[in-house]
């Protein structure tokens, strides 16, 4: 008997027991689509923490911070420079291995005002257009600052939409787009010109939520108006700072917010910030000392800078991630494994209700490699089976997720989930067919054909 | 050479520190194209024989040689390989699947043997002729007669051409008419040149046979030889 036959005589079987082979298949069935959906919810899951890191600028993004000296240079301390100008062109020129630097010289503080309206920015930036790349924005209205901005320190702004929101009305609330491209505003008092506007910056979540919102507004929220403070979703703080982001040029910020400071009648040179972006996640490691090389010169050997990056947020997500699917994993495993149970209880059935069958296909010429290869392989096509309703019945399922939770991260089935899941399932028929297969197997011809 | 050889076999049971000795030193042979029925009460050791004489159990003592092999040391596939194509099995409640329809059941023989499908079906046609049921072919063993069950069965038990049948109280099942039908075919099969061996209790039905053989507490008790008794035709 060969494999084709065993298996067409495997199908005919569980074709004949339609109801208690469907039965026997549910375990299988819902082991392998509580998986494969499992893994979908916590693929949207990572997908919603990852957008969210992104938000803060990407995993190759590394920050070049300010330190204490170490205690062995602590007599150096006041001649330590600070993070200056000087460092930015000095890792242009001779740190290859890293692509992108952004300057940023921050004030902190900072209301803007427009007529009788204010806001707080999350932070008002003197930048170059590097920073554009480094934090991932989009200008949607206008233009980001020119060559001439900088060099003329001219009072320009471009702003994120929460500022806009704010200052002159969310879409929401006024019923269209405002642009305020070209309107005045001020800021700290100084007269600024917005040239630019940011997109909206929102997570699938947010996003969806809002769309949610549009087809079912919420119930009307009782009593006078008032912000409510922050909902506290998920990664929701990352995309209110970006969309409340106002960027001028770097000169501007220099010349016009920090002309009384500073010694030797210049503005405190000292940059709050600098961004850089390495070429490659692979050369991280090289890149830093590359970037340090150059900076140890520029700082005199005093060691008053550090880096930070992204890596223990990444591994933060990833460990998360991976308890997560192991404790799902196992759950929907257990449920695999009684699938198995049942698959075996129900081939042990079959064979005592067939010993005659057994016997008789002994006499004609059935070896016992034949009755173990046709009882493993009708528990393979149980399991087999349940394992391709299950994948089916996963998509229903995240369907099923996806209508029930609109505003939340859509769950992504993977294939190699599928792929494992099935696999487990196939596995899990083997094994369930094994015991009872050797039974058979093992069944001597003349009591299984005299057998009642 | 005779087709079957027995030499002084033997089978020993026990049962907690009692012997039962289902067969005791039997001496036998069977020559291609006989008719042959074992005849005994039931417990007289037939049974065993025909399991030992049929591959289906190893006897105790003694040796076999089936068609020129010695069945001594074979091993179980071995003997399943030898039960598919030198034997065929006629039982008294007919053993056909229920799930497969007649032509299956008579295919299921040569599935184990790995024929081709086009050829097993041909093959199980030809021999559902033999057995006059060639319109029955895609019935269900439980929509037919016992007759018409017991001629599937013996189709499948020609089907691969075995060299010698063995049927275990075919009749047993039946009404005397449609049991007469059926011996009736055994001794058309028998002038068609195959070897018949007809395991029974019932002394009528041996008497069909040239040849019979009486076992009793596991011994050849007697035996009818046509050379001997004259009766010899050929």
């Amino acid at each position: 008997m060969n494999l084709l036959n065993a298996i067409l005589v495997g199908l005919k079987e569980v074709w004949a027991h339609k109801f208690r082979s469907l039965l026997t298949m549910l375990g299988i069935v819902l082991g392998v689509s509580s998986l494969v959906a499992l893994a979908a919810v916590l693929n949207g899951m990572e997908n919603g923490m990852k957008e969210a890191l992104i938000a803060l600028g990407g995993l190759d993004k590394v920050l070049l911070q300010d330190q204490e000296v170490p205690p062995a240079q602590e007599h150096l301390a006041d001649q330590a420079p600070g993070r200056t100008m000087n460092d930015v062109y000095a890792l242009q020129q001779c740190a290859p291995l890293i692509k992108l630097i952004s300057p940023e010289m921050a004030l902190r503080g900072v209301i803007m005002t427009r007529g009788d309206k204010s806001v707080r920015p999350s932070e008002l930036v003197g930048v170059w257009p590097a920073v554009l790349d480094m934090n991932l924005h989009q200008v949607q209205y206008g233009r980001f600052f020119t060559t001439l901005d900088e060099e003329r320190a001219n009072n320009v702004v471009v702003i994120g939409t929460g500022i806009r929101d704010d200052l002159f009305g969310s879409p929401e609330d006024v019923g269209r787009e405002i642009v305020p491209l070209g309107d005045a505003i001020s800021i700290n008092g100084q007269p600024f010109t917005i040239v630019g506007m940011f997109t909206r910056y929102e997570s699938e979540e947010d996003k969806k939520m809002r769309e949610y919102e549009k087809t079912h507004p919420p119930a009307t929220l009782k009593g006078p108006a008032r912000r409510r403070g922050w909902s506290g979703r998920r990664g929701s703080w990352a995309f209110w700072r970006k969309n409340y982001t106002a960027y001028i040029p770097l000169n501007a910020m220099w010349l016009r917010f920090r002309a009384a400071s500073g010694a030797n009648d210049t503005p405190d040179p000292t940059l709050t910030d600098i961004d850089l972006k390495v070429a490659s996640l692979n050369v991280l490691e090289p890149a830093l000392q590359q970037a340090r090389n150059v900076l140890m010169i520029t700082h005199k050997g005093i060691e008053d800078f550090t880096f930070g990056t992204q890596e223990d947020a990444v591994e933060n997500i990833n460990s998360a991630m991976r308890n997560a699917r192991m404790s799902g994993g196992i759950i929907a495993a257990i449920s695999l494994i009684v699938g198995g149970i049942g698959i075996m209880n129900i081939m042990l059935a079959s064979i005592t209700e067939r010993i005659r069958e057994i016997g008789l296909r002994k006499a004609i010429g059935a070896n016992n490699a034949s009755i173990f290869l046709q009882i493993l392989v009708e528990s393979v096509v149980i399991a087999v089976l349940g394992g391709v309703l299950g994948l089916a019945a996963s998509y229903a399922l995240v369907y099923l997720l996806t209508v029930l939770t609109p505003t939340q991260n859509s769950p992504v089935i993977s294939w190699s989930a599928m792929l494992i899941s099935f696999a487990f399932s196939a596995f899990v028929g083997v094994l369930a067919g094994l015991y009872p297969a050797i039974k058979a197997a093992k069944l001597d011809p003349i009591q299984a054909l005299r057998f009642e | 050479m005779a087709l079957v050889e027995l030499r002084n076999i033997s089978k020993i049971y026990y049962v907690g520190d009692e012997e039962i000795r289902a067969l005791d030193d039997i001496t036998l042979d069977i020559q291609s194209g006989e008719f042959i029925s074992i005849i005994g009460p039931s417990g007289s050791g037939k049974s065993t024989l025909m399991h030992i004489l049929g591959c289906l159990d190893s006897p105790t003592k003694g040796t076999i040689q089936l068609d020129g092999t010695l069945l001594h040391n074979a091993s179980p596939a071995q003997l399943a390989a030898f039960r598919n194509r030198k034997i065929g099995f006629v039982f008294q409640f007919f053993n056909l699947l229920p799930k497969l329809n007649v032509l299956q059941n008579i295919e299921l023989p040569m599935v184990y043997s790995s024929v081709p499908a086009r050829e097993r079906k041909e093959r199980a046609l030809n021999a559902l002729k033999m057995v006059g049921m060639d319109n029955r072919a895609k019935h269900r063993p439980l929509q037919l007669s016992g007759g018409q069950q017991q001629r599937a069965a013996i189709a499948r038990a020609l089907v691969n051409n075995p060299r010698i049948v063995f049927a275990d109280e075919p009749t047993g099942n039946l009404d005397s008419r449609t049991g007469e039908a059926i011996l009736d075919l055994f001794l058309q099969l028998s002038r068609e040149g195959r070897t018949i061996v007809l395991v029974t209790h019932d002394p009528e039905i041996a008497a069909v046979t040239p040849r019979r053989i009486e076992i009793r507490d596991g011994k050849i008790a007697k035996t009818l030889d046509p050379k001997l008794a004259g009766l010899e035709t050929k």
